[in-house]
């Protein structure tokens, strides 16, 4: 697999990365979405305090290709955002798992954890995707 | 191969002129006595200092630089790079219509009222329409237009909670952005496997909240949407309405009309669409219709005629107003309207189908050696994926440069994005079969230079002015003043 995945956390089909801190939770984008992506040369992040929808565009991501959103892989309220990437939007190609968390929440919902996926899982997703 | 050269600032020497003013025959005053101390400049104002056949062959030289239509094939997906008449020019032109003056009494503008007033005619035959409005200076701008005028339709009925705009993923680009702009939600829309709307997602989506669907059709995969009827009847049972970017309008003049499909308000792009020139920033047009029920809230003013006399009415007290200084891009619309009257009825149905022809002949040519993902019949245009390529080491946009070294203007790449490193193809009608097959000939050959060495292509490209640019950069750190050293 050509992919870099991190053991521990949870990913969504729109290719973000969720990690689990109790009722918080910190929301990147994948290594397999920095790729297709290409350059990252702008990030567009969510307000702290702003309500967040499970599925719904919280942040937007830009490259030299293409502007795509960012889906709140849950629902609930930003507590922080990561405003290095504001400077440093290249951030998410070179380290998409680490230095590039794009914002942590508190979430509302538990129940919508069921939705995401695990490692295994999610890298049996990226090879469907590449075999579509 | 010619590089970038030097910029007038920089090709500048002290001292050197280009007029000679002659002596002041009035009396010279200090500077001082007319304009006070506190608003004069105090920096040197570093104009660059150069000979009149210096600046002319700086730029003469710059012109030769320039792509267009004129120069070569320019199959940008989703643009319609159709040749553009230089009749329209001459029309344009027309010393009555080029010297007016827009805020001229009525009676001495008579012909161009006449025009504006049968150009709508003709646009509202052409698409099955009531009325149009000529305001809006090109297809985005018609878009907002249009939604701001649903948005009035809606509101003047009491209905307040409809906050929602539907888009399919194959819509036209900017269909997002204007939902955003004017202030509504936007629900994606899948495709089927057909690449065709996913007309089950549609219903499951569609209530109260519904103001519109946005549909472009045929979709930017050059894709008929044949359950188009079904669509209509799903937004209009929920109260909706339905708005036609007519960016692909090429596809279908004189075969079907956006108005008999069911649309509420449509937009053309005549810059696309009627040959006016386009790329680089226009000006272009791009005209809204509407049904009945819209034209209380259409922008003002319209040309009305009675007993032969046309006038402009602002009489529509429910106007969303203006959205164009005057009348819109006057002189676009002259050689629009100059471009139907030279194809004649006859002659649109025509121009669509060999756009199609070209379409779907170059289509068959290209999918021997590109990946195809949408394999059937197309409309005007068609999107290849350069899937396998980018595998190899050479993806969309490298096939693109390639193209660039080779002398063809490439396509449109990455978009649409529900096609992974797109190439979008549109030939348009007025392209000959030995341009199609010279295109698909150095198609053939690009994938044969990745087979071979993917590396250099990726590298590409190397017979143009500049090489491969850092579009990072230019993001994220643009240069765009002259600053001296």
């Amino acid at each position: 697999m050509d992919y870099k995945t991190i053991d521990g956390l949870k990913y969504t089909k729109k290719h973000e990365w969720v990690r689990l801190e109790g009722n918080a939770a910190v929301i990147g984008l994948c290594d397999y979405a920095q790729d297709k992506l290409g350059e990252i040369v702008f990030v567009e992040l969510p307000d702290v305090g702003a309500e967040v929808l499970a599925g719904k565009s919280a942040a937007v991501i830009e490259s030299v290709k293409a502007v795509a959103d960012l889906y709140s892989p849950l629902s609930g309220t930003v507590t922080e955002i990561n405003e290095e990437l504001l400077d440093q939007p290249e951030l998410i190609n070179s380290d998409p798992y680490g230095e590039a968390w794009v914002y942590k929440m508190e979430i509302s919902d538990e129940s919508e954890m069921a939705n995401l996926m695990d490692k295994a899982e999610y890298e049996k997703f990226i090879v469907e995707e590449e075999e579509k | 191969m010619r590089k970038s050269k030097a910029l007038l600032f920089e090709m500048s020497r002290s001292g050197r002129q280009g007029y000679s003013l002659p002596s002041c025959d009035v009396p010279v005053k200090p500077l001082e006595q007319i304009v006070p101390h506190s608003l004069q400049r105090s920096s040197d104002l570093d104009l660059p200092e150069l000979s009149e056949v210096e600046v002319i062959r700086h730029y003469t030289e710059l012109s030769t630089r320039n792509f267009g239509v004129d120069t070569g094939f320019y199959p940008l997906g989703s643009c319609t790079m159709k040749y553009n008449p230089k009749v329209n020019e001459e029309a344009a032109m027309l010393p009555g219509f080029a010297y007016m003056h827009p805020c001229q009494p009525e009676e001495t503008a008579q012909g161009a009222l006449e025009l504006l007033y049968n150009m709508e005619q003709d646009l509202i035959e052409l698409t099955g329409m009531d009325r149009f409005t000529l305001q809006p200076a090109a297809g985005a701008h018609g878009e907002l237009t249009g939604l701001m005028l649903i948005q009035a339709y809606h509101r003047s009925r009491g209905d307040n909670k409809r906050n929602k705009v539907l888009i399919p993923l194959s819509a036209h680009g900017t269909n997002p952005a204007t939902v955003s702009m004017a202030g509504y939600e936007v629900v994606q829309i899948p495709c089927d496997d057909r690449g065709l709307v996913d007309l089950e997602a549609l219903k499951a989506v569609v209530d109260e909240t519904t103001s519109a669907l946005m549909l472009t059709n045929p979709s930017t995969l050059g894709l008929f949407e044949e359950e188009i009827v079904a669509i209509a009847k799903a937004i209009h049972e929920a109260g909706g309405l339905l708005y036609y970017d007519g960016a692909n309008m090429n596809a279908i003049m004189g075969y079907t009309r956006p108005g008999d499909m069911g649309f509420d308000v449509v937009h053309l792009n005549i810059h696309k669409t009627f040959a006016t020139p386009h790329g680089g920033g226009g000006p272009g047009g791009g005209p809204v219709g509407v049904k009945e029920r819209l034209i209380p809230f259409l922008p003002v003013p319209l040309v009305e005629k009675n007993d032969n006399q046309f006038s402009f009415n602002y009489d529509l007290p429910d106007s969303i107003g203006k959205i164009h200084s005057f009348y819109g891009n006057f002189g676009v619309v002259i050689k629009a309207y100059t471009y139907l009257k030279m194809m004649g009825a006859q002659g649109l149905k025509q121009a669509s189908g060999d756009a199609v022809l070209n379409a779907n002949y170059l289509m068959n040519l290209l999918k021997k050696t590109y990946y195809l993902p949408y394999d059937r019949y197309c409309k005007h245009e068609f999107v290849l994926s350069a899937r396998p390529e980018k595998k190899k080491g050479a993806g969309a946009g490298d096939i693109a440069k390639a193209l660039l070294d080779r002398g063809f203007h490439p396509p449109t790449v990455y978009f649409p994005l529900i096609v992974e490193e797109a190439l979008m193809i549109e030939p348009t009608e007025t392209e000959s079969k030995e341009t199609l097959d010279a295109f698909a000939k150095t198609m053939e050959d690009i994938a044969k230079d990745i087979d071979r060495d993917a590396e250099k292509v990726a590298h590409g490209p190397y017979n143009t002015v500049v090489g491969r640019l850092d579009e990072v950069r230019a993001a994220r750190n643009p240069i765009l003043r002259w600053t001296k050293k």
